[in-house]
Order: structure tokens, then C-alpha cells, then sequence
């Protein structure tokens, strides 16, 4: 399985590090900052794993994982979300839009790349 | 000696003489010329009414029988009118503020306007009455047999004259009381006439007396002895007796109706009543002057076995003054032909107004709508009411076998109207008297009156069988007519009043405590006891539905064409009107009401003005001036209502304060999101970086420079956040100390750019025009840096032109300072700048790591200083203009 992984986060400091991370464990790393164009970029790439930020500009981390799981193509896709807001509503509301792996920040680095690692092996 | 055929010729030419005098009477009054007519003289004769055939012959039969118990009759009335004056003012005051036109309206009216209780009235007065008018057929038919002489019962058929003399004072009473179409209760030609009676009365008895005292007995001194010696003296005086028939007579004053017609009715000025109380007894006691020496002469000198009764007539035939009999054979005509008279007319106008006017109007509906004159119908009405009463009159004296003594008839009929004194006086006096309690009383009382009093007048066997009598109904010795409940001994008329009065009263008082009256009956109750406070207030009409021209139509049916439109013209003008058709305002209402009262009574008007009105509710205003607990009850639902006002506000501003909180709500949630957001970012970037410069072996330096200025970067953007929190925090609360000084705008300015610049990511080009800048200010110099700051900073941050500008003018007016920050920059986009102060609004897709907090802060400083921050988009990019107060 390629390991290419699609980064949708609009803070660059975190693009940074979560890129030094994934790199160092083999994986090729798309990044994207945009909201409302992620769908888009997805289509396009068709990575093997999205990582997602919740808070995004024009459209937020939410929407576009219900959009993503509309289209059966993407059903089994796994996406890893992160978010800031701290609101135990938006885990609930993640899950039941058929969220992969739910986390909030800031994260510890081994417990990132220990949800890719699971993550990868369930899609197996 | 003088035949009976010349006493009719006499009495015909006396009623003609008196047709005369009340024709020129009416004329006069017609014409306005109302003076000597509207005297208290007039008046006061007029109450003379009260002396009847009864009075005039049965006096000194009384006295003849029973001694100077006779007295009694008089004495209650003299006491009525010296010691009961404020009664019969409060009566009369009544009577005109209510247009009242007889007892039975007057009762009627106090009890909110029932017709029912006229109607019991109105039976109760005719049944009581009858036997009186029989009394005056009896007295006339009598004093006419004396003339036919001694033997006349050979040529003179007592009870066909009986007939003839009921027909003749039939026609004589519709020609007078209803001789033209004027169904005004006023009769000014018949107030005279009767004035003339009395005046004929009077003169009569003294004539009579005078002649007995000088010319029989021979003086004063002789006439004193004879009556020493006479049998009457002998009679002993029964206490008991004396005050029953002096209350008696006294009640019957007050009650009976032609009493109430001459006194309350016929009133032209309450002032007469003054005159009327002094000059009335004055009268009575001449009248009652001669009664004892005529009757202690009629005793010596007829033949024992003559009817004492008579002996104002048989006295002087038997001395051959034949003159002096005949003038006291008009004495006692003129006693009973204004008696039988006002008393008919009285009673017709009850039976008419009460009776058949509802009965008519209820067959014929509304009263607008009815086709024809109601003057005929209450004229025809009148008229026959007057043949019927008297009908009934001659049935009684027929049926009583026209032989009981004069006096003891009177007295039946004084018990009978008396029943009226417990809801009369308790209507004008008691505001609790209530309409079933009245009811109750009138009935009970006339039950009793009419089984004690009236049906064992017959004699026994005539209706009530000898075996009642005797034993009681149904063996029930208990309930014996001249003995209830076994109390025997008393005298028949005390009998059946004490227990009729007594019981009428009991029943009046304990029913009207266990009933409620209603709001018009209330109205009326406080209208009559209050009746000094408010005379000429009755209550209001709810004026919408009428219209001007039904009312018109009715009034003239009832009032006649001329005075209907007169009244309705003068209105008009007083409304400032032209024509016939005022507005049918409340106050006219009333004035109808009370105009068409004095023709068809109070309970009939209110009825017809009713159905023209509509619904004949009583207003809020009305039940205020009922009384002072509907009042209160109204305060106090006025106070609910304000008290209910209050609830509603109080539920409305918690519903308000609840979406506000609720607002607030999400607002903090937002807030909370916001804050976690802007702290977990930089946090995240730090930790993470932190770990990797931790965990990660063989880091190059550069790498490790460049993740521990990562690190210290966010440490920087987290506690410039926590600044600007607490800022903002501050100022929100108001807990900002401002430190107000005075400084020169200008060094404001140049301050402010050096520290933005030092500090700049990217240059920007600023532009001043200093001359306007040299102006002094006084506020916190160092806030309004602060904004100053903030705002070349986000000129600094978001400009995107390719050489950014910003242009910095101060524009003045009178009261106030701007200060103009323009960048060249692409323009906020329009759904974004609603919210560009509001805390968090960041302008997306900008790349800053502000924490959107700046301009929120900057508005709040503005609002502390007394100015404002507004953002203002202009062709060439943005502006923001601060505003100071000068």
C-alpha cells in the first residue's frame, strides 16, 4: 500500500511538524489549507490517509468529512481529524459522521503516529 | 221638601260648575299662566282628598258609635305631615327626579323597574281600594235616600240608584281625568277642581256644626254641657286601639294611591310641602271640629235606630233648614266625586300603565315598529280601567249588602294599602331591600289582609262559609280569619293589621337579606335612598343602537306629535342641530326615558326605550355610582388587571432575559471554542516540536534553531493572547482606569508608527499631512496609541497592494476628531465587515496569527474614551476612522 497522506491544516507551524513526523515514518506528504476545496483535492489525489483539522476556512473539518463519506468511493478511507475547539460535540458529531480516529490538540507526537500506524493496519 | 229628582238637577249643575273651573284651570296652565294654580293653598286643598264621604258623614257616625276614637283618623295623618315632613319630601324628591306616576311605579321603579311587582301593586291597590269606592256609591246613594224621605225606600231603589250614581261617576272621572288626548299625569284642571271640593266640604261641615252649636244647642257654654251628658263621653278609650288606627291612618296616608297622586304626582314644588305641612292639619282640624256636637246632637234629637252616619244630613232636614241640607248633601257629594275621581284615576293609571301597556306591547313587539297611536291605546286603556274599578266598586257594595257602617269599610281599605309601607318606606330607606324580598312581603301581607280582613267583611256565609268562622278551615282552629293562632279578643281591624303588617314586614326584611339584588335594582336602590345626593341623576343608557328617527316614531305615539317633536327639536338645537333628530346621546336618553315614564310609568319606558336601545346593560360607570362595593370590586379588579399587566411584563421580560441567556449561551460556547482554539493551536505547535527536538536523534543545528524559534515564536502569540484577553476583559468589565491627559495628536501619531514599524513584517509607506495634526487632545493618551497601533499593525498584516500605503487624515467638525487610517489594500469582502469588531473575526483566508482580537479591542477603547471606531470601504481600499470628542 502507498503511504500518501494528505494534510488539510491552515497553521503552518503545525503542517511543519506533522510533516517532519510523517516523513520520518515513510510517507509522502500533500498538504492543503483550504476548506472548501478539500473534497476537491481529495478526488484529485486519492491519498490513502487524509488528516484533518476541524477548524478550516471555508469549510469546516465536519462537513467536509459527511461530503467525503456521501461518496462510497471514500467510505473506507481513513481519516484522522484533530481539532482545538475542546468540544466534547464535535467528538460525538465526528463519530457519527464516520470519523476513523478523533483527536484533540495539541497531540503528543507517539500518539499521532501510533493512530497512523493503526489506522493503515485496519485498512489492510 | 226637596225631591230627589231636584238633587240630581243640583248635583249636575255642581258638576258642571266644576267642569267649568277645571277647564279654565287647564286653559290657564296652557297658556303659562300657572301662578295662583301653582299655589301651596292649591296644594294643600288638594290633599284634601283625604277626607272622603267617609270622613264627611261616617266621622260623626263614628263618633255617634264609638266616641272620640274617630279622631284617630285624622290624627295619624296630622302626625305624617308635622312629624314626617323629611319622608314625604324624600317621597316627593323621588317622584320627580324618577317621573314616577303612581305607588305601584314608584315600588316598581325602586326594585328595578319590575313590572311584576307594579302588577301585584296595581291588583293589590284595586282589590284594597274597591271597598272604598263602594263606600262613597254607598254614602251618595244613601244621602240621596234621606231626601226621598222617611219612607223613601217605597219610591227609591237603594241599589238602582247604587247603579246609576257608579254610572254617572264613571262618566264624570273619563271626562275629567281623560277628557283630552294629554296622558301627562299632571291634571292641573282636576287639582282645582278637587281645591273647590274641599272648599265646599269645609264650608259645608261648618255650616252644619255652626248651626247644630248656635242653633240648636244654643252656644257654646250649652253645647259642652250636652256633651257632657251624652253617651259619647262615656266611651272608654282603648289605648291599643287608638295608636293601631292612628299608625294605621297614618300608613294608609302615605300609601293609598290617590293620596300618592295628589301628594307626589300632582306636586308642582317641593316647597309646597312646607305650607302643605302646617295648613293640612290646620284643615283636618276644622273638619273634625263639629263632628262630636253634630253627633251628640243627631243622638238627642233623631229617633233611635236612625243611621248616625247621615246625621250631617238628617240633623238639619229634621230642623227644616232644607238650604242647609242640600249644601251639606254637596259637601258629602264633593267628599265623595273627587274621591271616587282621583282614586280611579290613580288606580286606571296603574292598571294602564302596568298592565295592559306591557300586555300590549308584548302582542304587538317592538315598540317602533307597532303601527297607530299608543295615545289611543292608553287612552282607551284609561277609560276602561276607570268603568272596570268602578264596577268593581258597586259589586263590593252590592255583595257587602251594602249595610255595614262607613266607617268599618274605610278601615278594611286602610289595611289593605298599608301593605305597601314595608317596601315604600324600606325602598327609600334601606339599600338592602331587595325585589323578592318586597314581593314577598306585599304578598304575604295581602294573603292575610284579604283572608282576615277583606272576605269576613262580606259576613259570614257570603264567601267565607259560618263554619270558618267558627272553627277555622278544614277544622284548623289556628287559622280562624278573626283569630289566628288562636289570639282572640282583639278588635277585627287591629287583628288583621298587626298580623298582616307584622308578617308583610318579617317576610320584606328576612327575604331581602337572603336575595342579592341586581345591578339595575342596586342602581335604583342607591338612586332612591340616595336620593338627596344626586336627584336628578337616573341611570344611563347605553346609547349605539338607537337611532333618532325609531325614537321619534315611538315618542310621538306616546307623547302626541306636537310634543314629541318639540322635545326632540329643542335637543337637536341644544346639540347644535337643525331638524328633528338629535344624536340619541345618554344624557337625551335619560331625558326620554323620563318624559315617556310620566306617561306609561317607569317599568313600561325603560322597557320600550330598551328594546329600541339594545341590550339594556348597565355601563361600568353606572355600577361605580351604585355603591361603594361594586366600587371596591371594581378597584379591585382594576388592580388584577394591573396586577395581571404586571405578570405579563415580568413573564415577557424573563422570556427576553431567557433568550438572552440562551444567546448568551451561545456566545460563551462560541467563545469557549474560540479561546480553546486560539490556546490549543500554538500549544500543539509547541509540544510538538518540543517532543520532535526531544525524541529526535541526530537533529541538524540548523533544524534545532529552527524548531526552538518555532517554539519561542508561539510562546510570544500565546501571550500576546492572554494579554489581549485580559484586555479586553477589563475593559468590557469597565474596571479600566483611564488616565486622561493632555497631549498633542500629532505625537500621539508618530509614536504609534515608530512602534508599529519597528516591529513590521512588512514595510508600509505612511502618509500624514501634519498641519491637521497639530491639535491638542485630552483623553488617555496611551489607549488611543494602543488603537492607533492596532490599526497601522493590521494595515501592515492585510494590505496586499503591491506598495502598501496607508494615509493618515484628521478631519475636524465642531464637537468632534477623526482620525482617518486609509490603506490601498483589496477591500474587506462585504460579509465580513459586520463582524470585523466583534471578538475572534478574523477576515479568512488572512494569513496573520493575530488572534482576532485587535479591533474588538480597539472599539472597546473607543467607547471607554467617548468616541467611536468605524470601518469605512473606499474605492481605493479600506478605511477606519476614529472618532473623538473634541
Amino acid at each position: 500500500m502507498d503511504k500518501h497522506v494528505l494534510l488539510i491544516e491552515d497553521e503552518v507551524n503545525i503542517i511543519e511538524a506533522l510533516r517532519f513526523l510523517l516523513s520520518r515514518e515513510g510517507w509522502t506528504v500533500d498538504t492543503h489549507s483550504d476548506g472548501a476545496s478539500a473534497v476537491e483535492k481529495i478526488r484529485n489525489i486519492r491519498p490513502n490517509l487524509v488528516i484533518l483539522d476541524y477548524m478550516l476556512p471555508g469549510k469546516n473539518g465536519l462537513d467536509i468529512l459527511t461530503e467525503l463519506r456521501e461518496d462510497p468511493s471514500f467510505l473506507t478511507l481513513p481519516i484522522l481529524m484533530l481539532t482545538a475547539r475542546g468540544q466534547m460535540r464535535d467528538r460525538e458529531q465526528a463519530e457519527k459522521a464516520g470519523v476513523s480516529r478523533f483527536m484533540t490538540k495539541p497531540f503528543s507526537n507517539t500518539e499521532v503516529i501510533t493512530a497512523v500506524r493503526d489506522l493503515v493496519q485496519l485498512a489492510k | 221638601m226637596t225631591s230627589v229628582n231636584q238633587l240630581i238637577g243640583v248635583s249636575f249643575a255642581y258638576v258642571i260648575f266644576l267642569f267649568a273651573i277645571a277647564f279654565y284651570a287647564e286653559r290657564a296652565a296652557a297658556l303659562g299662566r300657572r301662578g295662583w294654580l301653582g299655589s301651596p293653598l292649591v296644594y294643600t286643598l288638594s290633599l284634601s282628598i283625604y277626607c272622603t264621604a267617609w270622613t264627611f258623614y261616617g266621622a260623626v257616625g263614628y263618633a255617634a258609635r264609638s266616641g272620640m276614637e274617630f279622631v284617630t283618623i285624622y290624627l295619624g295623618p296630622s302626625l305624617v305631615m308635622i312629624g314626617w315632613w323629611w319622608v314625604l319630601r324624600k317621597l316627593v324628591r323621588i317622584g320627580r327626579a324618577q317621573r314616577v306616576t303612581s305607588v305601584a311605579d314608584l315600588i316598581s321603579a325602586r326594585y328595578g323597574k319590575s313590572n311584576l311587582l307594579a302588577i301585584v301593586v296595581t291588583i293589590m291597590a284595586v282589590v284594597g281600594v274597591t271597598p272604598y269606592i263602594a263606600l262613597q256609591l254607598q254614602s251618595v246613594t244613601l244621602s240621596l235616600a234621606i231626601f226621598s224621605g222617611p219612607d223613601g225606600t217605597n219610591s227609591f231603589s237603594q241599589p238602582g240608584a247604587a247603579f246609576w250614581i257608579a254610572v254617572g261617576l264613571a262618566i264624570f272621572t273619563v271626562l275629567f281625568g281623560t277628557r283630552n288626548l294629554n296622558t301627562n299625569e299632571r291634571h292641573d284642571g282636576i287639582v282645582i277642581a278637587i281645591a273647590v271640593e274641599a272648599g265646599v266640604k269645609l264650608v259645608a261641615l261648618i255650616a252644619v256644626g255652626v248651626f247644630v252649636v248656635w242653633g240648636i244647642a244654643g252656644g257654646i257654654g250649652p253645647m259642652m254641657e250636652r256633651i257632657d251628658t251624652s253617651p259619647i263621653g262615656e266611651w272608654g278609650v282603648d289605648p291599643n286601639r287608638w295608636v293601631a288606627l292612628t299608625a294605621l291612618s297614618a300608613a294608609a296616608f302615605l300609601c293609598l294611591p290617590r293620596m300618592f297622586q295628589v301628594l307626589v304626582v300632582e306636586n308642582q314644588d317641593e316647597r309646597h310641602l312646607q305650607i302643605a305641612s302646617w295648613a293640612f292639619p290646620l284643615y283636618l282640624m276644622l273638619m273634625s271640629l263639629f263632628v262630636v256636637p253634630i253627633a251628640v246632637i243627631g243622638l238627642d234629637l233623631m229617633p233611635a235606630g236612625s243611621n248616625p252616619d247621615l246625621f250631617v244630613l238628617t240633623v238639619p232636614l229634621a230642623e227644616g233648614q232644607i238650604g242647609l241640607a242640600t249644601l251639606s248633601y254637596l259637601g258629602g257629594f264633593s267628599s265623595a266625586t273627587s274621591m271616587v275621581i282621583v282614586a280611579t284615576l290613580a288606580l286606571a293609571t296603574m292598571v294602564s300603565n302596568h298592565i295592559v301597556m306591557p300586555v300590549w306591547l308584548s302582542v304587538h313587539g317592538n315598540g317602533a315598529s307597532v303601527s297607530g297611536d299608543v295615545r289611543n291605546v292608553i287612552i282607551f286603556a284609561r277609560r276602561t280601567s276607570i268603568m272596570v274599578i268602578i264596577g268593581f266598586g258597586y259589586l263590593y257594595y252590592r255583595l257587602s249588602g251594602g249595610g255595614a257602617a262607613l266607617a268599618a269599610i274605610g278601615l278594611i281599605s286602610f289595611v289593605g294599602v298599608a301593605q305597601f309601607l314595608p317596601a315604600m318606606l324600606g325602598g327609600i330607606f334601606w339599600r338592602g331591600a331587595t325585589r323578592t324580598g318586597a314581593l314577598s312581603g306585599l304578598i304575604v301581607g295581602f294573603i292575610i289582609w284579604v283572608y282576615c280582613s277583606l272576605l269576613p267583611s262580606f259576613g259570614p256565609g257570603a264567601i267565607l262559609s259560618l263554619e270558618i268562622f267558627e272553627n277555622g278551615p278544614w277544622g284548623v282552629s289556628l287559622l280562624r280569619p278573626l283569630a289566628l293562632y288562636g289570639i282572640e279578643g282583639m278588635d277585627a281591624t287591629v287583628h288583621a293589621m298587626v298580623w298582616s303588617l307584622t308578617l308583610n314586614t318579617f317576610a320584606f326584611i328576612v327575604i331581602s337579606l337572603l336575595t342579592f339584588p341586581d345591578p339595575l335594582e342596586r342602581l335604583q336602590g342607591a338612586q332612591f335612598v340616595n336620593v338627596f345626593n344626586h336627584s336628578t341623576q337616573t341611570r344611563g343608557w347605553e346609547a349605539t343602537l338607537a337611532t333618532s328617527e325609531d325614537l321619534m316614531i315611538m315618542s310621538q305615539r306616546i307623547l302626541g306629535p306636537t310634543e314629541a317633536q318639540n322635545l326632540f327639536r329643542v335637543e337637536a338645537r341644544k346639540q347644535g342641530m337643525h331638524g328633528y333628530l338629535p344624536e340619541p346621546t345618554q344624557a337625551f336618553l335619560q331625558n326620554l326615558e323620563r318624559e315617556l315614564s310620566a306617561s306609561v310609568g317607569a317599568a313600561t319606558a325603560h322597557a320600550m326605550i330598551s328594546q329600541l336601545v339594545g341590550g339594556a346593560s348597565v355601563s361600568v360607570q353606572d355600577l361605580m355610582a351604585v355603591a361603594d362595593e361594586s366600587a371596591q370590586i371594581l378597584e379591585y379588579s382594576n388592580q388584577l388587571e394591573t396586577k395581571s399587566d404586571e405578570l405579563a411584563r415580568t413573564a415577557r421580560q424573563l422570556r427576553d432575559a431567557n433568550d438572552k441567556l440562551t444567546a448568551l449561551s451561545v456566545q460563551k460556547d462560541a467563545f469557549l471554542s474560540q479561546i480553546s482554539h486560539e490556546l490549543r493551536t500554538p500549544m500543539t505547535s509547541i509540544r510538538s516540536f518540543a517532543e520532535i527536538l526531544l525524541d529526535t536523534e541526530g537533529l541538524g543545528k540548523l533544524e534545532k534553531t529552527e524548531y526552538a524559534s518555532i517554539i519561542h515564536g508561539e510562546t510570544i502569540r500565546l501571550t500576546r493572547l492572554l494579554d489581549d484577553l485580559l484586555d479586553l476583559s477589563v475593559l468590557e468589565n469597565g474596571q479600566v482606569n483611564l488616565n486622561v491627559e493632555n497631549g498633542r495628536l500629532s505625537k500621539v501619531l508618530e509614536k504609534a508608527i515608530l512602534t508599529a514599524q519597528a516591529v513590521a513584517i512588512r514595510q508600509l509607506k505612511v502618509t500624514r499631512r501634519h498641519l491637521d495634526e497639530a491639535i491638542t487632545l485630552k483623553t488617555d493618551l496611551d489607549r488611543l496609541n494602543q488603537v492607533f497601533i492596532n490599526l497601522i499593525t493590521n494595515a501592515q498584516k492585510y494590505c496586499d497592494a503591491d506598495e502598501p500605503t496607508l494615509t493618515v487624515e484628521v478631519l475636524l467638525s465642531d464637537e468632534i476628531v477623526s482620525i482617518v487610517f486609509a490603506d490601498n489594500g483589496t477591500p474587506i469582502p462585504v460579509s465580513s465587515r459586520a463582524v470585523i469588531f466583534e471578538k475572534f473575526a478574523r477576515i479568512e483566508e488572512a494569513e496573520s496569527g493575530g488572534a482576532g482580537l485587535g479591533l474588538a479591542i480597539c472599539k472597546e477603547i473607543m467607547t471607554r474614551l467617548g468616541g467611536d471606531i468605524r470601518y469605512v470601504p473606499n474605492l481605493s481600499g479600506n478605511a477606519f476612522i476614529v472618532d473623538l470628542p473634541r
